[in-house]
């Protein structure tokens, strides 16, 4: 499996985790241990800034973790560049994932916000991870705005209901240019191991872990079907079936045999 | 740039793999929405020609889901066969003894006037050979003020440029630059371009690049069928468009698979000869491949073949073209860059995709749009 490169940092994992919704912090971090990720991102509204053993926080850093903040919860391309400026100082990293969603009922990034946040953070140095819609066109201007990777959603988040945005995906992994991470909605390791399939570079999972009855042994699924949907990718999927046989009349090309 | 990604990609194994590609693979290509240059090389391939007809089914298909039951027409302008370059196969290379010419703005207007009694032709390709001094950016800027009030949309193909002369002439109503690199084969192209501009590989390959970096809006490709194994120049293209696409993707693109005629000078017998039935089998690839990339057949082909092909894949042709400079008015009798085989006039190649099921559109943009190029 080739290794996955963001802003110069591999990762052996394809499969990066969210921290919220979990029913113990305990929970979390052995589901985190268990899915082999290198790379989780929290929210910094849930952590006690000023408190080094915020409960949290402790229970997810170790040193092959790349801590990911979000600015989960601020709905301005404003409001999330201040938060950005807060969780560098916090956390000690320029990286950072950017959810701006003023809707706190689907909680759907706002598109016009983000990109107009990207440009700005890109320039103040962060490596901006951002989180938002399958919109291929987008994409590509967050792209040019020297976000680091691209995270298109799959569906709204925490709905469980998979690659909803299937055929927009295709296209924004067909045109970028940095890592695709597909983002919300992944309820099943199937779901996880269609996008790897697709040619995603990673997914991100918080609530089919989070919320699974057994939330380690839900890890170790999604692990695996990330690491098998990759694989199959590098392989080079078979041919779907299809009756390709050559045919005895041609219709279309008998002029080409004049 | 692409010279540096064209570094990556070895001509002996690409064309190695090319030939050692099984049915297993030309099936998987076939059976895939969306196929990577590995598909295209399957597609291309020996092991794909028992696929024929059902590459035809999916060539037809794709094209007519994206374009519809129609054909772009576009009429090319020869305004000079003045050129610094030498390459051994063109019937213009500096040290063939002919007669020069360069068309004045007085002649550019006679010849867009001939034009315009042929057909309600609005997309207008404007060639010239490499000549910086006498038809450089200056004349071609002067050319473009000029047939923009004739034509809607106006393309040339010429020397490549740098991209702010790219950027300047877009100011006067450049809508898209058609360039052949004629082969991606590093080492032997210096043989066939062995002195002027042209003899530098780097400075044409990245051209394109340029032209994207400009802003133009259309990009045309080609490779020049008859110099070097086409499974694999053609391969290097694909390469290239989807390079192109990954960083230009507001632009569009085309491509061309002109194939060789003899050469007016001597003559350049071309050391690969393609079929029909290959031609026919790399469109129906090409298309495969690349589901939205415009396909032009110029009228090197013969009626015959455009006809049975404007179904299948192709979805731009000329018409009625003089490759002479002033071929429509002002000299007539010039000497031709290459033999054309489809010698109809435009009437009857329209009225013929007509009878096929095919609307020619002569018009598919509005100049009005440039203004907000400036």
């Amino acid at each position: 499996m080739k290794t996955l490169t963001i802003a110069g940092r591999d990762f052996s994992s394809r499969l990066f985790l969210g921290t919220g919704k979990f029913s113990s912090n305990r929970l979390m971090k052995e589901a985190i241990a268990a899915s082999g990720t290198q790379m989780v991102t929290m929210a910094m509204k849930r952590v006690e800034l000023e408190d080094k053993e915020d409960d949290l926080l402790t229970h997810i850093i170790t040193p092959s973790i790349q801590l990911l903040p979000n600015t989960s919860g601020v709905r301005t391309a404003q409001e999330a560049v201040f938060a950005a400026k807060m969780a560098r100082e916090a956390f000690g990293t320029n990286w950072l994932k950017l959810e701006i969603h003023p809707d706190p009922k689907y909680l759907l990034p706002d598109s016009i916000e983000t990109l107009k946040a990207t440009e700005e953070l890109v320039k103040l140095g962060f490596v901006v991870l951002p989180y938002c819609q399958a919109d291929p066109t987008l994409c590509k201007h967050l792209e040019e705005a020297g976000a680091a990777t691209v995270m298109p959603l799959g569906a709204p988040i925490g709905t469980n209901k998979g690659l909803r945005t299937l055929d927009f995906l295709k296209i924004i992994i067909e045109q970028a240019n940095v890592p695709v991470i597909v983002d919300a909605g992944i309820g099943a390791p199937s779901h996880a191991a269609q996008a790897m399939e697709l040619g995603a570079d990673a997914c991100l999972v918080n609530t089919a872990i989070a919320v699974a009855a057994d939330p380690v042994e839900m890890a170790i699924a999604f692990k695996e079907a990330v690491i098998a949907g990759r694989r199959a990718y590098e392989a080079g999927l078979g041919a779907v079936s299809s009756d390709f046989t050559a045919s005895a009349s041609s219709p279309l090309t008998a002029f080409l045999n004049n | 740039m692409f010279s540096e990604e064209l570094e990556k990609i070895s001509w002996k194994e690409t064309t190695e793999k090319i030939f050692a590609k099984k049915d297993s693979d030309v099936r998987r290509a076939l059976a895939k929405e969306n196929c990577d240059v590995e598909d295209f090389m399957a597609l291309i391939s020996p092991a794909a020609q028992p696929y024929l007809e059902q590459m035809a089914f999916l060539s037809r298909k794709y094209t007519q889901e994206r374009f519809g039951k129609t054909m772009s027409m576009f009429i090319p302008l020869y305004l000079t066969n003045s050129c610094t370059n030498s390459c051994v196969y063109c019937g213009f290379h500096i040290s063939n003894p002919m007669a020069r010419t360069i068309l004045t703005p007085e002649q550019m207007e006679d010849e867009f006037k001939a034009i315009k009694k042929l057909g309600p032709f609005e997309n207008l390709l404007m060639v010239t050979g490499e000549n910086p001094v006498k038809a450089g950016v200056p004349y071609l800027a002067k050319a473009l003020d000029i047939a923009k009030k004739y034509f809607a949309n106006l393309k040339i193909e010429v020397m490549p440029l740098k991209a702010e002369e790219y950027a300047e002439l877009v100011t006067h109503g450049l809508n898209g630059v058609i360039c052949f690199q004629e082969t991606y084969n590093r080492e032997r192209y210096k043989i066939y371009h062995p002195r002027g501009m042209k003899s530098n590989f780097e400075w044409r390959v990245n051209g394109f690049d340029r032209m994207g970096m400009a802003g133009v809006h259309s990009i045309g490709m080609g490779v020049l069928i008859g110099l070097e194994e086409w499974h694999t120049d053609v391969t290097m293209m694909a390469y290239h468009l989807r390079y192109l696409r990954k960083k230009y993707w507001r632009t569009k693109y085309s491509v061309n698979f002109p194939r060789m005629r003899p050469a007016e000078n001597g003559g350049f017998t071309p050391n690969v000869i393609m079929s029909d039935k290959e031609l026919a089998q790399l469109t129906f690839a090409m298309r495969i491949f690349d589901h939205d990339v415009d396909i032009s057949y110029s009228t090197r082909e013969t009626p015959e073949f455009r006809d049975n092909m404007a179904t299948l894949g192709v979805t731009t042709m000329s018409a009625e073209s003089k490759t002479e400079p002033g071929g429509y008015y002002t000299y007539p009798q010039a000497l031709e860059q290459f033999h054309v085989s489809d010698e109809r006039t435009a009437l009857q190649v329209t009225s013929k995709l007509k009878e096929l099921g095919i609307e020619p559109v002569w018009k598919d943009w509005d100049s009005s749009f440039d203004c907000y190029l400036k």
